[in-house]
C-alpha cells in the first residue's frame, strides 16, 4: 500500500513527489508514462523557467533537472514507461509497463499531475481540404527539439499563445520562413516579452483580429487563407482575405487539461477550466485525491506550476498522516467583472492556515484595475493591478482572518479603474 | 525616447528610454529593467537556446515509440551574446556535436562567434 | 513484366475488396490495382459507416436487391472477419403530416424489399427509445440498420483475398486497357484484356520525385470497381456509356464524450438530395453528423464555411443539444454518383468480359458483400470456372484490441511481448504492441495514416499530436528509413524534413 501515488513525471508531479516525502508520506510513488521523467520540459529548450521560484533563468530541461535530482536524491519509487489505465474510488491506480505489466496499485492518496494537452484543427473547424503538414506547435516543438527533424520550410502560425510565438523562433532560427503570426484576438495571447524576442527579433508579422479560414493542399499543405474578423462576433470579414504560400501550419489555439482519468474516476470537473473542482488544499471531490498543475488549470510559468504541487503535496501529507479535513462548512468562489474562473473553487475557511491564494483568469485587456474579494455584498480587500491581460493569470492571497467564520459565499471581481492605456496591438506592430 | 517592452522577465514591463538623457529607464519594475533597456537601446544581446546532434556509442540511432532516446541534446549560451551574432551562432551550433555521457553546463563550444560566452549542455543525458 | 491473370479488378475500395474476397475462395489467379498507397483511399474512408437496412432503395432496383442482401452477409463476415460491427437500428424521424406519409411510404418500401423488423413508432416510444431527440419529432421509422468502420470493413477482406493469394498491388494506377483477341482472331474464350500500369515507389523520400514504371498484366476479366475513377477506366476499354457525378458531403466526428447523444443512427425524411444529415453513435463510440450533399466538378476533398454550417442547422433539428466544441475532426466524403439512378454492375457494351461496377454512391458500403457475389456470378455466366480451393479460407487474424482484454489476458499478452504494455496512443489506449503487428498483417500500413485505419491510433481527440511523432518513429523503424521518408497519408504527404532539405 502506497502513501501517494503520483500520475505524472512533468514539473508537477515532481515538485508534488518531493514535497510529500519532505512531509512526512513515507511510500511515495510517482508513475510517467514516458521514458524520461520532466515531461513537456524535456522539449521546451528556450529559456526563461524558474524566475519566480529559483530567481534565475533556466531553459526547461534545466528546470526540470533540480526537481529529477531532488527525487533521485530521495526513495521515492519512480516508475516510467508506464501508463495509468484507471483510477477508481478505492484509491486504486491501475497501470501498465513494458516491463511490469499490467498492475493494480493500492494507495492512500492520489496527486493528479497529468498536465494538458493541444486543441487540434477539429475545434476550430477550418474549412478545407485535409494534408498534411498542420500541426500542434507542441508536435512541432518534439519534432525539432528531440528528434532533430523540421515541420516543413514555409509556415505560418496559428494563434499567438507562448508556445506558438516560441516555434515562430525557434524554426526562424533553424532556417525556416515563418511568414506569419494569425491571432483571433485582437491582443496576443502569449507574454509580451515572447512577442518581442520572437516575432519583433525576426521581423514576423503578427496578425490581430485574424484566423485562418481555409486551408489547401493535395498531400501536403499547399497553401493558407487568412481573414480579418469582427472582433465582436469573431465571424470573418469577406474581402479581406489573404493568402500565403506555405507547406506547414502550425496550431497553437490553447491547451485543455487532460482529464480523462479524472472523469472516468467519477470526480467532478468544472467546466470553465476543464479541471477538478478543488478545495483550498488543492483536493478534489474524491476524498485523497488531488490536482496540481496543468491537468488542474492551464498556466503560464512553470514556477507557479510547482508551487500549487507542493501545496497539494501538503495537502496530501495532511490527509494521510492526520485524515481527512473537516468539510462542514463550505463556501463557494464566485466570479464577476470579466474573471472567467477561479482556482480553488471552493473554501473551508476554518481549515486555512495563513492565507488562501485564489487564482483566476479575466476575459479582457484590463487597465489600471482592482481585484476586489467580497464575502456576499461586503468588500473584505482589495488589490490594485497595473494592466491585466487574459494571457497571464493571475492571483490575490486573501489573510485567513478575513474569512474566519464566514458561511457568505467569496466572490473576486475585477474592476477596471481607467480604460486600457494602449491596445495591446500597438505592442505587437 | 523609445518604447519598449523588457524581455528579462515575464512581466513584460513597458519601458521608455530616453536616448538624450544617458538612456534613461522609466516604467520598469525592477533593476534589471533599467539594464535591459539601456542595453536593447545601445547594444541588444540576446540568450541563444538550441540544440546539438548526439553521437551515440551504440548503434540505436532512436526509434523508440515511447519517445524516450532523444536525439538532439538541448544548449544555450552562458551569457547573452549580441543580437546580430545570433544566426552566426546557429551556424556554428548546427555544425557541433556532443559525446555522451554528457551533462548540464558542460562546455560544447568555447567562445561562441568570439564572444565570452560557450555553448553548454542544458540537459543531463547519459546514454 | 508481363503476368496472366483470370480476372484484374481495378480499384481496392469496399466493391474492389468485397469482389477480391468473394473470389479468393476459388483457384483464380487475381490481381486488384490500387492507384493509392493504402486501400479504402476514396469514397470508403469518408463515409458515414452505416450498414443500412434496405427500406430506401426503390423496390426491384439492383440497389435494393443488394443492400438486403449485402448488410445480411455483413452481419457475418463482421463475426468471421473480426471487424467491429454494432446493431444500433435506425430512426427516421417524422416532424410533419408530410414526413408522417414518407414514413409510410418508407415502409411499404422496406416490406416490398423484404426487410424485415421495420415499424412506425409513435412520439412516445421515439423518446424512450432515443431520449435526446427533438421535442418536435411526431413519429419515426425504426430500422434494423447497423453500424461499422468502413475502412475497417473493407481492409479485412482485401487483407483476407490477400491471405489467400490475392495480389493488391499498391500505387499502381491503370492507363491503359486494350483487348487482346484469341489466335483465331475471335473475342471470344481466348480473348485476353492487356492492363498497362504505372507503380510508383519513392525511393529517394516522399518529397523528392518518385521511381514510376510501367507493368502489363493480362487478363481474361477485368472488373471496373474504380470509384470516382470509373468513367475514365470504362472509358479506356469501352464506347462511352455513362458518367460520373462527383457529390460530395461533409462531416463532423466529435469526441466520445458526445457519444450519448443519439443510441441510434438518426436519419430525417429523404429528399431528392439523399438520405440527408444524419446523427449516429460509430463503431468506435464516438457521434458523427453529417453529409451534406453538393455536387462538385473536381474531386475536391475541401469541407466548406457554407456546407458545415448546414450540417450544424440540419443535425440540431434532430438533436438540439449536440455540442459542436466537441469536434475532433472535420472532413468530406465524394460519393461516385453516376449517370444512372441504379447500381451499374453490368458487362461494359462492346467489351466482352470487362464488368462495370460503377456509380456505387449510398448504399454502396451496405450492399458490397453483395456485389462480390453478384460479380462473381456475372463472370460466372460468361465462362469463368469457379473451382472451390481446398479447405476453409485462410483468415488474419488480427492484432489484439489491449484495452478490450482482462488484467490476466493483459499481462499474458506483455509478457510474451513487452511493446503491448507501452501505450503509444493515449486517447484509444493503443499500444505499440498492436502497432507492432499491423506490420506483419496481409497489407501492411505505408503511412501514418495507415496505421490509423489498422489500429484506431490516432483517431481520438488529439488526433495523433501526442504520438504522431511516435507513430512515425515506428513506422520508419519498420520501413528501414529515416523519418523524412514517412508520409501521412497519401503519395508526397511527407511529416518532417531533414533539416538540411528545409
Amino acid at each position: 500500500m502506497y502513501d501517494l501515488i503520483v500520475v505524472g513525471g512533468g514539473p508537477a508531479g515532481l515538485a508534488a513527489a518531493v514535497k510529500a516525502r519532505e512531509c512526512g508520506l513515507k511510500k511515495v510513488l510517482i508513475v510517467e508514462r514516458s521514458l524520461q521523467l520532466g515531461g513537456i520540459l524535456n522539449q521546451c529548450i528556450h529559456n526563461g523557467f524558474g524566475l519566480t521560484y529559483f530567481k534565475e533563468e533556466l531553459t526547461g530541461p534545466e528546470y526540470a533537472a533540480r526537481f529529477i535530482k531532488q527525487v533521485e536524491g530521495t526513495d521515492i519509487e519512480v516508475r516510467t514507461d508506464t501508463m495509468v489505465l484507471d483510477i477508481t474510488p478505492d484509491k486504486t491506480v491501475h497501470m501498465v509497463s513494458p516491463t511490469l505489466g499490467y498492475r493494480a496499485e493500492q494507495t492512500k492518496s492520489i496527486i493528479l499531475a497529468m498536465g494538458c494537452r493541444e486543441r487540434a484543427r477539429g475545434a476550430l473547424s477550418i474549412p478545407g481540404t485535409r494534408p498534411a503538414g498542420v500541426y500542434t506547435a507542441g508536435a512541432a516543438q518534439k519534432y525539432v527539439n528531440i528528434d532533430g527533424y523540421m515541420p516543413g520550410r514555409r509556415i505560418v502560425i496559428l494563434g499567438s499563445g507562448d508556445i506558438g510565438l516560441i516555434m515562430a523562433r525557434r524554426l526562424t532560427l533553424e532556417g525556416a520562413k515563418v511568414l506569419a503570426c494569425v491571432e483571433l484576438n485582437p491582443y496576443s495571447s502569449g507574454l509580451n516579452r515572447n512577442i518581442v524576442q520572437c516575432l519583433n527579433d525576426f521581423n514576423i508579422p503578427l496578425y490581430l483580429s485574424h484566423t485562418v479560414t481555409n486551408i489547401q493542399g493535395e498531400s501536403r499543405v499547399e497553401k493558407v487563407v487568412v481573414s480579418q474578423v469582427d472582433d465582436r462576433t469573431k465571424a470573418p470579414i469577406p474581402g479581406t482575405e489573404i493568402e500565403f504560400e506555405c507547406d506547414t501550419l502550425l496550431l497553437s489555439v490553447g491547451l485543455i487539461p487532460e482529464n480523462e482519468l479524472t472523469r472516468d474516476a467519477g470526480i467532478a470537473l468544472d467546466p470553465r477550466t476543464k479541471g477538478a473542482f478543488v478545495y483550498e488544499n488543492m483536493e478534489t471531490s474524491m476524498p485523497g485525491v488531488f490536482a496540481c498543475g496543468n491537468v488542474l488549470h492551464v498556466h503560464d510559468l512553470v514556477d507557479f506550476v510547482t508551487q500549487e504541487a507542493q501545496r497539494a503535496a501538503e495537502a496530501a501529507a495532511e490527509y494521510v498522516l492526520k485524515g481527512q479535513p473537516s468539510r462542514e462548512n463550505i463556501i463557494d468562489v464566485r466570479t464577476a467583472g470579466g474573471v472567467t474562473y477561479t482556482v480553488p473553487q471552493q473554501i473551508c475557511p476554518e481549515n486555512l492556515k495563513d492565507e488562501v491564494r485564489v487564482f483566476f483568469r479575466i476575459n479582457r485587456v484590463f487597465g489600471k484595475s482592482e481585484i476586489v474579494a467580497k464575502l456576499g455584498d461586503k468588500e473584505i480587500k482589495v488589490f490594485k493591478k497595473p494592466f491585466m491581460i487574459p494571457g497571464e493569470m493571475q492571483n490575490v492571497s486573501i489573510p485567513a482572518e478575513l474569512l474566519a467564520g464566514t458561511h457568505e459565499d467569496l466572490t473576486i471581481e475585477a474592476r477596471e479603474v481607467t480604460e486600457p492605456a494602449a491596445d495591446n496591438g500597438e505592442v505587437a506592430k | 525616447m523609445k518604447e519598449l517592452i523588457c524581455i528579462v522577465c515575464p512581466r513584460g514591463c513597458h519601458l521608455t528610454v530616453d536616448e538624450n538623457n544617458g538612456y534613461a529607464v522609466t516604467g520598469n519594475f525592477c533593476k534589471r529593467g533599467e539594464v535591459y533597456g539601456k542595453a536593447e537601446v545601445t547594444a541588444p544581446v540576446r540568450v541563444v537556446t538550441s540544440t546539438v546532434a548526439i553521437h551515440r556509442a551504440s548503434a540505436k540511432t532512436a526509434p523508440d515509440a515511447a519517445g524516450g532516446i532523444e536525439a538532439r541534446c538541448p544548449v544555450k549560451t552562458s551569457d547573452a551574446i549580441p543580437k546580430h551574432l545570433v544566426l552566426d551562432a546557429m551556424q556554428q551550433i548546427y555544425a557541433a556535436s556532443v559525446d555522451l555521457p554528457v551533462h548540464i553546463g558542460d562546455v560544447v563550444i568555447h567562445g561562441i562567434c568570439g564572444t565570452g560566452a560557450d555553448l553548454v549542455a542544458t540537459k543531463d543525458i547519459l546514454a | 513484366m508481363n503476368k496472366n491473370y483470370d480476372v484484374v479488378i481495378v480499384g481496392c475500395g469496399t466493391s474492389g475488396a468485397a469482389i477480391a474476397f468473394t473470389l479468393a475462395q476459388y483457384d483464380l489467379k487475381v490481381a486488384v490495382l490500387e492507384r493509392e498507397n493504402d486501400v479504402a483511399m476514396g469514397t470508403t474512408r469518408a463515409n458515414s459507416g452505416i450498414l443500412h437496412a434496405g427500406y430506401d432503395p426503390e423496390p426491384g432496383t439492383l440497389m435494393a436487391k443488394l443492400n438486403v442482401r449485402g448488410v445480411a452477409i455483413a452481419k457475418e463476415l463482421s463475426k468471421k472477419l473480426r471487424f467491429a460491427y454494432n446493431p444500433v437500428g435506425s430512426l427516421v424521424l417524422a416532424f410533419s403530416g408530410h414526413d408522417l406519409k414518407t414514413l409510410k411510404t418508407l415502409k411499404a418500401r422496406a416490406d416490398a424489399n423484404g426487410v424485415k423488423d421495420c415499424r412506425i413508432l409513435s412520439k412516445e416510444e421515439v423518446q424512450q427509445m432515443e431520449p435526446m431527440v427533438s421535442e418536435d419529432v411526431i413519429a419515426a421509422l425504426y430500422a434494423p440498420s447497423a453500424v461499422c468502420s468502413p475502412w475497417e470493413f473493407c481492409l479485412t477482406m482485401a487483407e483476407t483475398a490477400a491471405l489467400n493469394g490475392t495480389e493488391i498491388l499498391l500505387e499502381t494506377e491503370v492507363v491503359g486497357i486494350s483487348r487482346e483477341n484469341g489466335k483465331d482472331g475471335n473475342a471470344g474464350d481466348a480473348g485476353n484484356w492487356k492492363v498497362v500500369a504505372k507503380q510508383t515507389s519513392w525511393p529517394n523520400g516522399p518529397a523528392n520525385a518518385p521511381k514510376v514504371e510501367e507493368i502489363t498484366l493480362t487478363t481474361r476479366f477485368v472488373v471496373n470497381a474504380a470509384g470516382l475513377a470509373a468513367e475514365k477506366i470504362h472509358d479506356m476499354a469501352a464506347p462511352h456509356s455513362f458518367s460520373i457525378k462527383p457529390s460530395r458531403g461533409e462531416y463532423y466526428l466529435m469526441d466520445k464524450a458526445e457519444g450519448f447523444r443519439a443510441r441510434h443512427t438518426i436519419f430525417q425524411c429523404p429528399d431528392e438530395n439523399g438520405k440527408g444529415v444524419l446523427v449516429s453513435p460509430t463503431v468506435h463510440g464516438n457521434l458523427i453528423v453529417g453529409p451534406n450533399s453538393e455536387e462538385i466538378k473536381n474531386n475536391d476533398y475541401s469541407t466548406t464555411a457554407g456546407g458545415m454550417a448546414f450540417v450544424r442547422k440540419s443535425a440540431v433539428r434532430s438533436v438540439p443539444s449536440i455540442d459542436f466544441r466537441n469536434n475532433i475532426r472535420n472532413f468530406a466524403g465524394i460519393r461516385a454518383r453516376s449517370t444512372s439512378k441504379d447500381f451499374i454492375i453490368e458487362e461494359a457494351k462492346g467489351a466482352p468480359n470487362f464488368i462495370d461496377v460503377a456509380g456505387i454512391c449510398s448504399p454502396g458500403l451496405s450492399a458490397a458483400p453483395a456485389i462480390g457475389e453478384y460479380v462473381t456470378e456475372l463472370m460466372a455466366g460468361k465462362g469463368l470456372k469457379l473451382i472451390k480451393k481446398p479447405g476453409e479460407l485462410k483468415l488474419y487474424k488480427e492484432p489484439h484490441h489491449f484495452k478490450d482484454l482482462d488484467a490476466e489476458q493483459k499481462n499474458a499478452l506483455i509478457a510474451r511481448d513487452p511493446s503491448y504494455g507501452r501505450i503509444v496512443c493515449r486517447c484509444e489506449s493503443i499500444t505499440e504492441g498492436e502497432m507492432r503487428d499491423t506490420f506483419n498483417s496481409p497489407l501492411p500500413p505505408r503511412s501514418v495514416d495507415g496505421i490509423k485505419r489498422r489500429t484506431m491510433a490516432g483517431l481520438g481527440r488529439c488526433q495523433g499530436g501526442f504520438c504522431g511523432p511516435q507513430v512515425v518513429k515506428l513506422l520508419a523503424e519498420y520501413m528501414g528509413v529515416t523519418e523524412d521518408r514517412i508520409v501521412q497519408d497519401k503519395a508526397g504527404s511527407w511529416m518532417v524534413l531533414r533539416r538540411e532539405d528545409a
